[in-house]
């Protein structure tokens, strides 16, 4: 049986261990977990916040695309897709992405290919604000996460 | 047809969203965006980089722009995405 996602696009803040717990609690058929989490840098210490803007209704949409082709490509028993918007302070989470299955390789490959299509294909973007007061460019998109999602062709 | 913008393209434009009847002339994503371009300056300097240019025809992602308009009421315009 494909596993059936769960996607989540929220402003609030989210617990990387309780959703551990609760996505591992009471299974005995999965022999693996992997989870990614993305967290907010401070750019050696000039970033007061990293502001996320998405399109609502899409960013959902295709975030439930993503994850479902995951599923479909590897066995997964779970898989959770945690992506926030909002303004984000330095050490704090952006996004987290947990997968379980029988055997670790199908857990390892799945998280990453989540987050390598999250990368390109959610509209999500991401605007630098500054300690000192200024705002900075929009952050540019690299090739290298490109390359990443074409890995998978 | 609702028009929504994005980060970059939505601060150079000025506006979140717009509501226009599109003239029955504009057939296709591309002859969308020309007409675009031809509305004033902000939107000739957001739109002026055709490869950052990134289309969604109602909520899905379009990659080619000779695609037709027809069925479509919601048309987003945003620069490559950076979410993650």
């Amino acid at each position: 049986m494909t596993a059936k996602p769960v996607v989540r696009v929220q402003a609030q803040d989210f617990d990387t261990a309780k959703e551990l717990e609760a996505m591992t609690k009471g299974q005995t058929n999965i022999g693996a977990v992997v989870s990614f989490t993305g967290l907010c840098r401070d750019e050696g210490g000039v970033l007061e916040t990293l502001e996320l803007e998405h399109y609502a209704g899409m960013a959902t949409a295709q975030l439930n695309d993503i994850a479902q082709q995951a599923c479909k490509r590897w066995p997964l028993e779970h898989l959770l897709v945690i992506h926030r918007y909002g303004k984000i302070p330095p050490g704090k989470n952006i996004v987290l992405v947990i997968a379980t299955s029988s055997h670790r390789q199908a857990a390892f490959d799945g998280a990453s290919f989540v987050m390598d299509f999250l990368k390109t294909n959610a509209p999500f973007w991401k605007k630098e604000h500054f300690k000192d007061g200024s705002t900075g460019q929009w952050v540019e998109a690299k090739d290298k996460d490109d390359k990443a999602r074409d890995r998978w062709d | 047809m609702k028009i929504l913008y994005f980060a970059w393209i939505r601060e150079r434009i000025g506006l979140p969203s717009e509501d226009i009847s599109l003239s029955k002339d504009i057939e296709t994503v591309q002859q969308f965006l020309d007409w675009m371009k031809t509305r004033g300056e902000n939107f000739e300097y957001a739109l002026e980089h055709d490869q950052v240019v990134r289309i969604a025809l109602n909520q899905q992602h379009c990659n080619d722009f000779s695609t037709r308009l027809d069925g479509i009421n919601e048309i987003a315009i945003f620069p490559p995405m950076t979410g993650g």
